[in-house]
């Protein structure tokens, strides 16, 4: 029964997410951007400003709205093109093995010893600011636990008696690895990503907050949050809400990828 | 002459390099060592053996999956191996595996089971694929309908039907059928013997029958191989085979059936354990098990030799064992 | 205690499967005994409860799995409400078990040797030198050739059958009353079966240990044992002697086994006919027929097979049979 609630809880919160991620500028009272008012600074949170107001007079509950958007597309972005790299190597990697899994083996273990935010920054640094360039240097460093997991079940896979099967029957490898063995590693996979989306979108604030994401006045949680940073003790709500809206969001995507990982478990679904 | 073989497999070895790295030369693993076998058209072959016998790579070198290292398999007049058309291989020889739970994807129906090798070689008519999908369930016994189940629907016995309907779409003429009731339940293996036996009538197909099952050997084979450490040791008709077996590894394997029917066939068994295949033993493979063996058979290896019409024993002492109940 | 009292004795035996839809009968009204130094096998497909009767004896059910009735009894004491202390002073020393895979039954990270002298320290306090020298006596009674160096390997080092081997060096060491082969050759091949085989047979005899073997191979229970009990889904339904279980079986399933075997020398016999099928599958335990158990699958079904239970009947040789048409 847990298990559901992790899915119910999760998959609820995903959804507010989303929500908000796409109707956020109709949510939204005031433009995030334009409608500064230097009269209206730091005001407290009130029945006209829910969540306050920031250092500009800018009404926070609408930059929270507007930021939904920009957190939201890092992660699917990043985790999109994480999921690509990935699955492509490790796939590829453990249905041929050789060499190329050899390589494909170093260069993960590569990944995994260089702490992907500094990796990320080195990448930023080269891309220059911007939403693309962040969803693009997320994308590049946290594909490796997907490649691991997705090489550990091809190998798996590819004794099974169905891949053999299919060599039998004439189809080649790019067939057998999509047909066959991709949509049996894809329970697994759809956590991790699920999961890491939850992690790309810290890495969006981090970067943000480090003043390499997007930049000001784009409303996204992390830059708020690091504009926030001075005030935290005269003005909290400035950092408080953004952070919040961090916390729900990440933890509503943790909760689903542990409840999917329940659901689209092989070991929970009968055999006979 | 033109051969009127289905499949003729001439002296054919494949060996494999294991082990070795950096420092160490990799040891050869003999798997198939000089093999001769042959199957007619709607001719069902029993092939005999215990683990490491090299059965299963015969079967794959059969199917094209591995290169001889010496030798070849001829299928239907062509050579077999990896510069065949790979799909002309398969539209000739398939398999029905031993597992029905691990040898189908538990994320295809079976209706897509069925259908995507059909349109891999080239049925394009939607219809005429519906059909063949729908033809091919009666055939195996199930029901059209139940072509939109998943795998795990059915039952182990339901789940071999659909592993011998995979097999059977395309119209091969040779079926490998590596162990294809002992997985299965025994009140559940007579359903599917028969209707092998049914199948193989009604398509005139060839069978390579791999089992340890000597019982399900003889009710299926028109003609036997015994094969040990990658050598054909004794091959003849079921008969010849079963009733007057010449080489001792066979009367040990018929000696080793816990069954009263088949206790005054043969009683010598064989000693010891299998030697592994990376290290055979020199002279005749067998000789280090054999209650017969003597020093010849410990230096000279004995080649397969007839014995009679079509009955072949590599064993130096088979004259001898001619006449000797086993 | 009477001399003739039985060794064992399994009476009305009920095991329960618990899962979240309920409580279902995975073991029902099982009664067999074995006398001392008898054979008996338990024979039946995967799921019919044979293995899980053995490991009750054993006293090693877990939860999802539960005794719900019934009695075991070892020389007339009762053993199935015994604190795990005593169990466990039993397992080993009274009631020995071998199982189907002796590679997760052994320890991997102990010389085998070590191993079976941990049974001499264990159950007879014998000192580790003492029982490490005792254990390659036991490695010479299985026939394991150069015993003295091979007790020194570790199970990974060892062939199929020389860890089953070992494993039945571990079981007999402590000279059981009682043995319990679980599906003992099924992972070897034939030929190592049949030494395997006959190495258990007699080296029991030797010792007077009994023997309840656990198959689904008909075959090869009646080759090792003296009386053979059928079970179908969760009860028994025929007990025969041996000899008798191929020529003349009782119950409509075990004549539907026998015959849809496919015997070596059969063909030759009687040429090549078509084997007896027994229709329909092996029910799951969530959904056992009312009734008898067979009667979906059964040609010779009424209309009192649906209602009814059959009772396990006498019929005057020793054998017994549950059902309402047999013969």
């Amino acid at each position: 029964m847990k298990l559901r609630a992790n899915l119910a809880i999760g998959g609820g919160l995903t959804l507010l997410s989303l929500f908000v991620g796409v109707f956020g500028p109709w949510l939204a009272h005031t433009h995030p951007i334009m409608d500064a008012n230097l009269m209206n600074a730091e005001l407290p949170p009130s029945g006209e400003f829910w969540f306050g107001t920031d250092q500009q007079g800018r009404d926070i509950f609408s930059r929270v709205m507007y930021g939904a958007q920009i957190s939201l597309t890092v992660g699917i972005g990043s985790q999109l093109i994480n999921t690509a790299i990935g699955t492509t190597l490790g796939v590829t990697a453990g249905y041929w093995g050789g060499w190329w899994d050899d390589f494909v083996n170093g260069l993960t273990n590569l990944m995994l010893a260089i702490p992907s935010l500094i990796f990320a920054l080195a990448i930023m640094a080269i891309l220059g600011p911007g939403l693309t360039s962040l969803m693009i240097a997320l994308g590049l460093t946290n594909w490796s636990y997907t490649c691991r997991i997705s090489r550990a079940q091809a190998l798996a896979i590819k004794s099974q008696g169905y891949v053999q099967a299919a060599r039998v029957l004439g189809y080649g490898d790019m067939r057998i690895m999509f047909t066959q063995i991709l949509p049996n590693t894809l329970g697994p996979i759809i956590v991790i990503a699920t999961l890491g989306m939850g992690g790309s979108i810290l890495a969006e604030a981090a970067l943000s907050f480090l003043g390499l994401g997007v930049r000001p006045p784009s409303p996204s949680w992390g830059s708020m949050l690091s504009d926030a940073r001075e005030t935290i003790t005269t003005a909290p709500w400035l950092s408080l809400f953004p952070g919040l809206a961090i916390f729900l969001t990440v933890l509503g995507l943790n909760l689903l990828g542990d409840g999917l990982r329940d659901v689209l478990d092989p070991q929970s679904r009968s055999r006979r | 002459m033109a051969d009127s073989n289905l499949l003729s497999i001439e002296d054919l070895a494949v060996h494999f390099p294991i082990g070795g790295g950096m420092f160490s030369k990799p040891q050869m693993l003999r798997a198939v060592d000089g093999v001769n076998l042959s199957i007619k058209p709607g001719e069902s072959l029993g092939l005999v053996g215990e683990s490491g016998c090299g059965k299963s790579t015969l079967a794959l070198s059969i199917l094209g999956l591995v290169d001889p290292t010496r030798g070849r398999v001829m299928l239907d007049g062509k050579a077999v191996g990896s510069e065949a058309d790979r799909l002309e291989v398969a539209r000739t020889v398939q398999m029905v595996f031993q597992d029905p739970y691990a040898s189908l994807n538990p994320r295809q129906t079976v209706r897509r089971t069925l259908a995507a090798p059909l349109r891999l070689h080239g049925v394009s008519n939607e219809g005429e694929v519906a059909d063949r999908v729908a033809e091919m369930l009666r055939q195996v016994g199930l029901r059209p309908d139940q072509a939109d189940l998943y795998p795990h629907e059915f039952s182990g016995g339901q789940r071999q039907r659909i592993g011998i309907a995979r097999a059977l779409i395309l119209k091969p003429k040779l079926v490998i059928c590596d162990e294809p009731v002992s997985a299965l339940d025994v009140s559940i293996r007579a359903q599917i013997i028969n209707l092998l036996l049914e199948l193989q009538a009604e398509m005139g197909l060839s069978y390579l029958m791999i089992s340890h099952d000597l019982g399900v050997v003889e009710h299926m084979s028109d003609r036997v191989a015994v094969m040990y450490l990658g050598r054909i040791v004794e091959t003849g008709g079921w008969r010849e085979i079963f009733e007057q077996p010449r080489h001792p590894y066979t009367r040990a394997l018929i000696a080793a059936i816990p069954d009263p029917l088949t206790r005054g066939l043969a009683r010598e068994k064989a000693r010891g354990e299998i030697p592994s295949p990376l290290n055979p033993p020199p002279g005749c493979t067998f000789n280090p098990r054999c209650p017969h063996a003597t020093d010849h058979c410990r230096s000279a290896p004995p080649v397969l030799s007839p014995v009679d019409e079509g009955h072949l024993v590599s064993c130096w002492r088979a004259e001898e064992f001619a006449k000797e109940p086993a | 205690m009477s001399i003739n009292m039985p060794l064992l004795q399994v009476e009305n035996l009920h095991l329960s499967l618990t899962t979240d839809a309920g409580s279902f009968p995975a073991v029902e009204g099982v009664s067999f005994e074995i006398a001392r130094g008898e054979t008996v096998g338990l024979v039946g497909e995967s799921g019919c409860g044979k293995s899980i009767t053995a490991l009750s004896i054993m006293g090693l059910l877990r939860h999802p799995l539960g005794l719900s009735g019934g009695t075991i009894k070892l020389t007339g004491q009762e053993i199935q409400a015994l604190p795990a202390s005593e169990l466990r002073a039993l397992r080993g020393k009274r009631i020995a078990m071998i199982f189907q895979e002796p590679m997760t039954a052994l320890n991997p990270l102990k010389p085998v040797g070590r191993q079976i002298a941990e049974m001499f320290v264990l159950h007879q306090g014998a000192s580790w030198n003492e029982a490490e020298k005792k254990a390659v006596d036991a490695l010479t009674q299985v026939k394991v050739p150069a015993p003295a160096r091979r007790a020194k390997d570790y199970p990974h080092q060892l062939s199929g059958g020389m860890r089953q081997r070992v494993m039945i060096a571990i079981a007999l060491a402590c000279e059981p009353d009682l043995l319990i082969a679980d599906e003992p050759t099924t992972a070897l091949d034939v030929t190592v079966q049949a030494e395997i085989v006959d190495l258990m047979k007699e080296l029991c005899a030797a010792r007077g240990t009994a023997i309840l073997m656990i198959s689904h191979d008909l075959g090869l229970v009646t080759d090792i044992c003296k009386r053979v009990c059928v079970m179908y889904a969760g009860r028994i339904v025929e007990q025969q002697d041996s000899e008798q279980i191929f020529n003349n079986p009782q119950h409509p399933y075990t004549q539907g086994l026998v015959a849809s075997l496919p015997r070596l020398g059969m063909r030759a016999l009687h040429g090549r006919r078509k084997l007896t099928e027994i229709a329909g599958v092996v029910p799951g335990i969530t959904a056992y027929p009312g009734g008898c158990r067979f009667n979906p699958r059964c040609n010779r079904a009424t209309e009192i097979c649906k209602q009814v239970v059959p009772e396990l009947e006498p019929l005057g040789d020793g054998s017994l049979v549950r059902c309402h048409h047999h013969g």
